[in-house]
């Protein structure tokens, strides 16, 4: 019964393996997996048509095929380019596909921020992860770069445009998940911005929110848990409910500290894929641990920085400042002012003789 | 005189409407072929022709025609690629302007040879007013039975469509217009497949040239073995040139592909010498995005050799001396013009037109021309002459559609033989913004390289 399908034989790196046909270059080297996987930035194997865009995946195919044995003129992005019986693919071997990868990648952070320590995706972001890899430490950029405003588009995403890579992602999200794409791109070059054609909300659909899943930088980001916390810090947990959306999986993972539920996310793959999509409700609205059934901890790969607060078991954190406060409270809402009671911007330090004393700020506003 | 095939009836006055065409023997190609010929048969004549794409790639138009996929049920297309944006390029407008005609009835034989019933000519927003002298033209060959259903008893039935550009060089790349014709944003399509499978609607399609599809006429009134008799080797028939810049006489030439680069620049019959008694300094032969050439390696080639306005003499030494035919737009800088400002201008041109699809071309034509204009303006540094040069290396070949490759071509070419000019900015950056460089040695003759024994 089973019927003998013809699988082509493909080397990739000189690491033999077989695909069947129809396989693309990049699918055939997750089959090997370890480092001949080319990296990719706007590919995502759930969502049709995404790919051949970002140029990371450049690979060198040095052989046709058995029956055309000539090699490709170019290099060929691997996500969008199909095996041929006989291939011989050459990614991390090849000096080539490496320097062109490194340029890539330059062009990749050319215009982006860097802010890193503001960004909510840092931890998890495949750009950063990308350019530790395969990018150099300087920019030989000397211009400025393209900002633009942060957005709220719709009431749960946040679009910090400046931060985009331009993978066309959450574009393929919105047409293949919801029937009601918003937004798209608008303008053209460097200076093409995702973007809703005259401020529109992206909520009118239930499944939206997956746009912040395969952002693969901090475009978009949940507005539920901007700034609430580092996701190295979080805890994440393998989680379902009985979701009543019947497209939603209901498996998630939350990002936990304590008790508290700062982030819902999908499931996310080494590749940084998502299992399978969510809905929104999950996602946004499901921040209370008696919504979920708790799994337990999630896997996470050892070279990731969150795997440093992962820890086995859902204990909370022992807290440490009743403890050191002799029963106190701890004073939550520190008096910040504008004008420190201190410093006198009315005293030159650089006139008083020796060491500046408490004598030398005259409590009444610095009349002497 | 050099023989003309497309424009030797251009001067006769009222050309461009239907009766002077007829009379000065118009539709007699397609009677020809809808009455006499089969679909292979044209076929096989336009391949015997040797006739090249002018658009720019010069890819065989036969062979292309014969890699069109044929499935039973399905329709297929013929588009005719009227996006004429490559800076230095305008000979498409001259024949829609002036002989719409010629461009309807080569459509009309095309789409019988492709079976094609629908057929779209895609134009360019900019020339807003051609569309209407195509319309008109559309109709008077409807009005007289060369275009609806059954034409002219033959059973074969067409029909023409124009349809405006936005304003974007990207739709001029085949799969970006199938795009923008789809009604979609104009971003070029990641092949394959390759639109002579899935092309528009997912159709099999077929994106030729005006000039192409206007040749196609020529060739069945003469035949496609006597077509082949004019020109020399592989580039046969004429090629129109649009010609432009410092020149006595600019405008669009039809020439025979035999002769020099240097009769074309000179001679009274075309351009006329240059203005001003000025020297030649530099020139594009083939629109903005081929290689720039020193007036001594664009006479003679690097092997001694004159010159000649041919596709493979154009391109003999490579990228390394040569450069490339490309669209017909021919630019001739004299010695007065800056090299360093005119790349930076062509750089500016392919930032403000990449689609922002795929990463090299988006990030790296914006920073080529931030580089270029630093250096331009005298703010330049040495090691900015090295950057350049890396960062066209690494935008070329890398990107989805031609146009990463036609934005790095003319830095590469610029750096590659006009290096000392460049330097030359950076060493006298108040000078530079000044004057300009002058000739130099761009016109002295080469040193003859030994033969190898």
């Amino acid at each position: 019964m089973a019927e003998e399908k013809k699988l082509f034989k493909v080397k990739i790196d000189n690491i033999p393996v077989e695909v069947e046909p129809g396989t693309t270059i990049l699918n055939a080297a997750r089959l090997i997996g370890g480092d001949v996987v080319p990296p990719a930035m706007c590919y995502y194997s759930k969502l049709q048509g995404s790919g051949g865009k970002c140029r990371t995946c450049l690979v060198k195919v040095s052989k046709g095929s058995d029956a055309d044995p000539r090699p490709m003129p170019k290099l060929v992005a691997s996500c969008r380019t199909t095996v041929m019986d006989g291939m011989e693919v050459a990614n991390i071997t090849s000096p080539e596909v490496l320097e062109a990868r490194k340029g890539v990648v330059e062009f990749l952070l050319l215009n982006h921020p860097l802010d890193c320590p503001v960004c909510d995706q840092a931890g998890e972001c495949d750009l950063q992860d990308l350019s530790y890899e395969h990018g150099v430490s300087a920019t030989r950029y000397e211009f400025k770069r393209r900002t633009f405003e942060k957005e709220d588009i719709g009431e749960h995403i946040k679009l910090h445009m400046t931060r985009c890579i331009l993978c066309y992602r959450c574009v393929f999200t919105a047409d293949q998940l919801t029937n009601n794409r918003q937004h798209g791109i608008l303008g053209r070059g460097d200076h093409s911005e995702i973007s809703t054609y005259i401020k529109a909300s992206l909520d009118q659909t239930n499944f939206i929110g997956n746009v912040i899943d395969v952002c693969p930088v901090g475009a978009l980001t949940d507005r539920t848990a901007r700034f609430k916390n580092r996701v190295w810090f979080l805890k994440p947990v393998d989680a379902h409910r009985e979701c009543h959306d019947p497209n939603c999986c209901g498996k998630t993972v939350l990002w936990m500290r304590g008790d508290e539920i700062f982030r819902v996310t999908a499931r996310k793959d080494k590749y940084g894929e998502v299992e399978a999509f969510i809905c929104d409700t999950c996602r946004f609205e499901k921040k209370d641990v008696k919504d979920w059934v708790v799994e337990g901890p999630r896997k996470v790969a050892r070279y990731s920085v969150i795997s440093q607060g992962h820890y086995v078991g859902v204990h909370k954190p022992h807290e440490t400042v009743a403890k050191v406060m002799d029963g106190r409270q701890p004073k939550l809402l520190m008096d910040i002012h504008s004008v420190s009671e201190v410093n006198q911007p009315a005293v030159d330090l650089s006139k008083i003789e020796g060491p500046a004393h408490s004598n030398d700020f005259p409590k009444n506003n610095g009349a002497q | 005189m050099g023989r003309k095939l497309l424009l030797d009836k251009a001067h006769i006055e009222g050309i461009r409407y239907y009766d002077v065409y007829r009379k000065n023997g118009g539709y007699a190609a397609a009677e020809k072929a809808l009455k006499s010929m089969s679909p292979d048969q044209v076929t096989e004549e336009v391949k015997k022709s040797g006739l090249r794409g002018r658009g720019g790639a010069g890819f065989p138009t036969g062979l292309k025609w014969s890699f069109l996929a044929k499935p039973e049920g399905v329709p297929r297309y013929l588009v005719c690629n009227a996006d004429e944006s490559e800076p230095g390029t305008f000979k498409d407008r001259y024949l829609m302007e002036f002989i719409p005609h010629l461009l309807i009835e080569g459509l009309l034989i095309s789409s019988f040879a492709l079976g094609a019933n629908r057929t779209y000519i895609y134009i360019r927003g900019e020339y807003a007013w051609i569309p209407d002298i195509l319309e008109e033209a559309i109709a008077d060959a409807h009005k007289n039975g060369w275009l609806g259903k059954n034409i002219q008893g033959t059973g074969f039935d067409l029909d023409i469509y124009v349809q405006r550009g936005a304003g974007a060089y990207i739709c001029g790349e085949e799969t970006a217009l199938i795009e923008s014709l789809e009604g979609k944003r104009g971003n070029p399509r990641i092949k394959p497949p390759f639109p002579a499978v899935k092309g528009l609607w997912q159709s099999p399609t077929v994106v030729n040239n005006v000039e192409t599809l206007a040749a196609v006429v020529p060739i069945i009134n003469i035949g496609g073995d006597e077509y082949s008799k004019f020109g020399t080797g592989k580039s046969t028939g004429t090629k129109l040139i649009s010609a432009c810049g410092n020149l006595n006489k600019p405008g669009v030439y039809e020439i025979d592909m035999s002769i020099s680069v240097e009769e074309f620049i000179y001679s009274d019959e075309y351009c006329g010498g240059i203005p001003n008694g000025k020297r030649l300094k530099a020139c594009i032969p083939g629109g903005s995005s081929v290689p720039i050439l020193p007036a001594n390696l664009l006479l003679k080639t690097a092997k001694g050799e004159t010159r000649m306005m041919t596709y493979e003499s154009l391109n003999d030494g490579g990228f390394a001396t040569g450069t490339m035919m490309g669209s017909g737009g021919f630019i001739v800088l004299d010695e007065d013009q800056c090299v360093v400002r005119h790349t930076m201008s062509l750089a500016r041109f392919y930032h403000h037109e990449s689609c922002g699809q795929c990463s090299p071309c988006r990030e790296g034509t914006g920073w080529m021309k931030k580089v270029l204009l630093n250096i331009e303006n005298g703010k330049g540094k040495m090691s900015d002459i090295d950057l350049l040069w890396d960062i066209q290396r690494k935008i070329e070949g890398n990107t989805i559609c031609p146009l990463g490759d036609a934005a790095a071509w003319p830095v590469a070419a610029a750096i590659r033989h006009f290096r000392d000019e460049f330097e030359w900015h950076v060493t006298n950056p108040e000078e530079a913004v000044k004057r300009n460089f002058g000739l130099a040695h761009y016109a002295d003759p080469l040193p003859v390289v030994a033969a190898v024994v």
